[in-house]
């Protein structure tokens, strides 16, 4: 059966079937399609994990079928370890989505949840893809239901966010479309592991490297390129800052990892340098900016920026502790940062305030939800036991072993992480209830409940116990290292 | 004379055109006012036909008519084909708009297939001569139609700046010919090769009637500097006749350029020659056309500045000056005659009686009144745009693919930023038809054709921007068989 194309195509259909319901007089009917189709696409991902073989080189679940016979463009999919774990992130992202959605949403309710589902299976795409052309066409392809999605239900001044978000990634986009063309030029085709093959000079593999990292650095974001991030995050819908920082800003380290390494490994020996460099001025300073934000979403997308450093570091140190740490940080952001972004959404569908002054004291109106917060922001300044302890201690751990500075620089998050965001609870949570609008708050509905322990689950689940995470990376990650340290060089 | 030459099948699509738009001139004149939609009806049976006789006929060997001035090749039987579709959706969409504005007339209906027949023609010129000819039924047909609606003084204001400018860059073209007559000592486009290839010519004149040449095609293309008269033309022109005059005769000009560059001028000596200015055109094309499009209000000259950049872009497949870049080239002119008509056609669609969507802001909220045409018009901006998957993203990549593969490296990296710029008007679309609360609440009146043919349209730019190995194929070959 070929499962990677229903892993991409049954949230597309889904969506496509939603988005016929029309009108918001079949709101419930939207919902429930939308999320009978979010529960499908995931069910459809846990064969993937279960048939995956942790032990097998190379990518599985291969399908190979002749798309554009004029430039050799295949659908050619297959997935290694590291791609199983974001698709299995995506799907089980998409459908805490549509739930979340379920009551907020109220306008235009199935073009809202549509452009979620297709979102959900064009990343799906970008995480199969093994055809260079079909990754670019999944990569930027996304673009279009974010865009959306933020333009229309995002906050006041979400039209520039939106534009400032299409134009940022698309500008980085281009640019490594002609690095494509110029690796079709001189192979002939967009095959990915033929590409992992061939010689390259390193003066044209120094202006690949740059290519692409323009269009996956400002993905993911790194330092600079990060401020369309908190304009996107803060104007975005509870939603689409879940979809957009658990899954989209994954999309530059998957890029890192499976084009950038492998085809390019001199270039990324010889740049590793500057990356670890931003990658630590985002863990360092951005930590820093982090700390003095007055708005709850800003300041968690800046937590976000921070913690991806994690990713662009491990992924440059080049040796297993590292990757592995990347990864798993990757995954482990995925549900902490969805689940601060929602915590944030919670509390803004009752007060539609963002900014930490407003609130005071919310313990004392929702007991059940400052549990939950506590316990994500707990993992997001990195407590032991949490997911987000995981990657952050492997990736340190993996910096010790290249540079000591490295690994120092990198541990200060530990002490950021934990000031901005217990700092943050502290002022939002506990104290004396700050005034009338906190103390006339509701605490959290089941179905809202519902969501937060799955995430919880999710957190705790992995900082406990990583192993059944770990145990399908193992193999990729030493192939993708082995590929990255064989010069390419003719 | 042989029998051979006196064979007139190749031209039998010209010359059933021909006939038919000289009977429907007559017809009309029979028929009255309430039953005109027998003209349409007419005009569109004779389009069908002409696709009929073009397809049935069409193979991969090259015959030749009228003493080797015209030739039938697969690159004209799918330029003309593409040309058919073209003329035959501008007459489905300005269905209803013609209507509302005194232009469902016998007029337009035989103007424009008489100017279809020019297209024809330029497209199947093997003679410069027939070129010329071609070009010149195509371009008065055209101008008398922008001034249709004699009363309204932006249109005769625009019908005359297109013909005074229309007439200038004819004028430049005929004296390239006449240079390069002078220097090949023929008209004949193979001759022409030919003898070029034998090193019998005169160098220096050949070169300064490549330059007038370049600059006449440069007019009709509408490419900077000589561009000045196509956001006017395509403000001031009733939209129904702009539609017409950015969509087909794009093709009957891919043609056109293909004839005298690809085929008259193909040598490698002189290809060195023409791919320097055509460097400059296109790169100045999607410079200008792209920022100054970012500044308009009126989305009929945005699009005109769009179609500039546009054909920035066509003219970097054709620089590459190999049969893979002109492959390109013709299809980036097919992608983007498809765009434009679905563009132009949602402004058509939501115009009304004594109502012009032509500003920007008639599409604010257009998700509120119509989600389904706001979703084609999506596809449209964003296919414009150049993001996968919709097909214009295939166009561009292959003429970026061309341009780098003939090592136009600056180039290419050039235009991927202007097509970063351009994506911000197209953006700025969809923005108002999403983001933005609607201004206009009136109901979109239309008749089933028209809505048929725009969500086939659009949507074709979506499915066949999933499959479109077989378009992309269907061109090259035309191209690689035709040369």
């Amino acid at each position: 059966m070929p499962l990677l194309s229903l892993v991409i195509w049954v949230p597309i259909v889904a969506g496509i079937a939603v988005m016929a319901t029309g009108s918001d007089r079949n709101a419930s009917a939207a919902r429930w399609i939308a999320l009978l189709g979010a529960l499908l696409g995931f069910l459809v991902t846990v064969p993937l994990y279960a048939q995956f073989d942790p032990a097998a080189h190379g990518f599985q679940f291969q399908e190979k079928l002749p798309w554009i016979p004029a430039f050799d463009i295949n659908y050619h999919l297959g997935i290694d370890g590291i791609s199983l774990l974001l698709i299995l992130l995506n799907a089980f992202t998409t459908v805490l989505v549509v739930l979340a959605g379920w009551k907020v949403i109220e306008s235009r309710v199935s073009q809202y949840l549509a452009a979620f589902l297709v979102l959900g299976g064009l990343m799906n795409g970008v995480f199969c893809a093994l055809d260079a052309a079909l990754f670019y066409v999944f990569f930027e392809a996304t673009l279009i239901p974010m865009f959306i999605v933020i333009g229309v239900w995002g906050g006041p001044n979400r039209v520039y966010a939106a534009m400032k978000f299409f134009l940022y990634t698309l500008m980085g986009s281009l640019l490594t479309l002609v690095a494509l063309i110029y690796l079709y030029n001189v192979s002939g085709n967009f095959s990915l592991p033929a590409w992992y093959e061939l010689k390259i000079a390193l003066a044209p593999q120094i202006l690949i490297f740059l290519a692409f990292m323009i269009a996956f650095a400002v993905k993911v974001p790194m330092w600079p390129v990060h401020t369309w991030l908190p304009d996107a995050h803060v104007e975005a819908p509870t939603g689409g800052s879940v979809v957009l920082a658990a899954i989209m800003l994954k999309l530059g380290g998957y890029g890192f990892i499976r084009l950038s390494l492998p085809i390019v490994p001199d270039a990324s020996h010889a740049l590793a340098g500057l990356v670890i460099t931003l990658s630590l001025i985002a863990v360092v300073y951005i930590g820093l900016v982090a700390l003095v934000q007055n708005d709850m979403k800003k300041l968690i997308a800046y937590s976000s920026i921070s913690h991806m450093g994690f990713v662009t570091l491990g992924i440059f140190l080049f040796n297993e502790l590292g990757m592995e740490g990347a990864v798993l940080q990757m995954v482990s952001h995925g549900f902490i940062s969805g689940a601060m972004f929602l915590c944030v959404g919670v509390l803004y569908d009752r007060m539609h305030s963002r900014q930490i002054a407003d609130y005071g004291g919310v313990v004392n109106t929702m007991p059940v939800f400052a549990a939950f917060f506590m316990l994500f922001a707990m993992a997001n300044s990195g407590l032991p036991g949490t997911s987000g302890f995981v990657g952050e201690f492997l990736v340190t751990l993996g910096a010790v072993e290249v540079n000591f500075w490295y690994a120092f620089l990198a541990a200060l998050t530990l002490i950021f992480g934990a000031a901005y965001t217990l700092w943050m609870y502290k002022r939002v949570v506990f104290g004396p209830v700050a005034n009338h609008h906190v103390a006339a708050l509701k605490d959290i509905s089941a179905r809202e409940g519902f969501i937060l322990a799955l995430l919880g689950i999710a957190v705790l689940g992995m900082g406990i116990y990583p192993q059944p995470m770990s145990v399908v990376l193992d193999t990729s990650v030493a192939d993708l290292l082995a590929h990255a340290a064989r010069t390419k060089l003719p | 004379m042989t029998l051979q030459s006196l064979n007139l099948l190749p031209a039998l699509p010209e010359i059933f055109l021909l006939c038919a738009v000289s009977a429907i001139l007559l017809i009309d004149l029979f028929i009255a006012e309430r039953n005109r939609s027998w003209t349409y009806l007419l005009s569109l049976l004779a389009l069908s036909a002409c696709a009929g006789i073009t397809l049935g006929s069409a193979s991969d060997a090259v015959s030749y008519a009228f003493n080797g001035m015209f030739v039938d090749d697969p690159l004209s039987d799918l330029l003309k084909v593409c040309v058919y579709v073209g003329v035959a959706a501008v007459l489905v969409y300005s269905h209803v708009y013609g209507r509302s504005r005194h232009l469902f007339r016998g007029e337009f209906f035989s103007l424009a297939l008489f100017s279809t027949l020019g297209m024809m023609v330029m497209i199947s010129a093997n003679h410069l001569l027939a070129l010329y000819l071609g070009l010149e039924l195509m371009s008065l047909c055209l101008y008398s139609m922008v001034a249709l609606q004699r009363d309204s003084a932006r249109s005769t204001e625009a019908a005359m700046k297109y013909f005074v400018l229309g007439a200038l860059a004819s004028g430049m073209l005929l004296y390239g010919m006449s240079m390069l007559y002078g220097a090949t000592g023929t008209l004949s486009i193979p001759e022409m090769a030919q003898r070029i290839a034998a090193g019998e010519v005169r160098g220096t004149i050949l070169v300064f009637g490549l330059v007038f040449v370049v600059a006449g095609l440069g007019f009709k293309l509408g490419a900077v500097p000589f561009h000045m008269w196509v956001p006017d033309v395509y403000h001031g022109a009733p939209t129904a006749v702009t539609l017409l005059i950015g969509s087909a005769p794009k093709l009957a000009a891919t043609g056109f350029t293909f004839r005298i560059l690809a085929e008259a001028l193909g040598s490698p000596a002189l290809v060195a020659e023409w791919q320097d200015m055509l460097v400059i055109l296109s790169v100045l094309s999607m410079a200008v056309g792209n920022i100054t499009a970012i500044v308009q209000t009126n989305i009929k000259r945005m699009l005109a500045y769009s179609t500039i950049a546009h054909m920035g872009f066509f003219l970097l497949g054709f620089l590459s000056g190999t049969s893979e870049g002109f492959g390109a080239a013709v299809f980036y002119a097919v992608v983007y005659v498809l765009m434009t008509l679905a563009a132009f056609g949602m402004i058509l669609l939501l115009s009304r009686e004594g109502f012009e969507a032509e500003n920007l802001d008639d599409f604010k909220g257009l998700n509120q009144r119509s989600r389904w045409y706001a979703f084609l018009m999506l596809l449209v901006m964003f296919s414009l745009t150049g993001i996968p998957v919709l097909l214009g993203f295939w166009a561009k990549l292959a003429v970026l693919q061309a341009a780098f593969a003939a090592g136009y490296t600056s180039v290419v990296v050039a235009a991927v930023l202007f097509s970063l710029i351009g994506a911000y008007y197209y953006l700025r679309v969809v923005r108002l038809m999403y983001f933005d609360e609607a201004v206009d609440t009136a109901a979109i009146v239309n008749t089933g054709d028209q809505r048929t043919l725009i969500s086939v349209n659009a949507l074709a730019l979506l499915v066949l921007g999933m499959t479109p190995g077989w378009l992309l194929s269907v061109c090259k070959h035309a191209v690689k068989a035709s040369l």
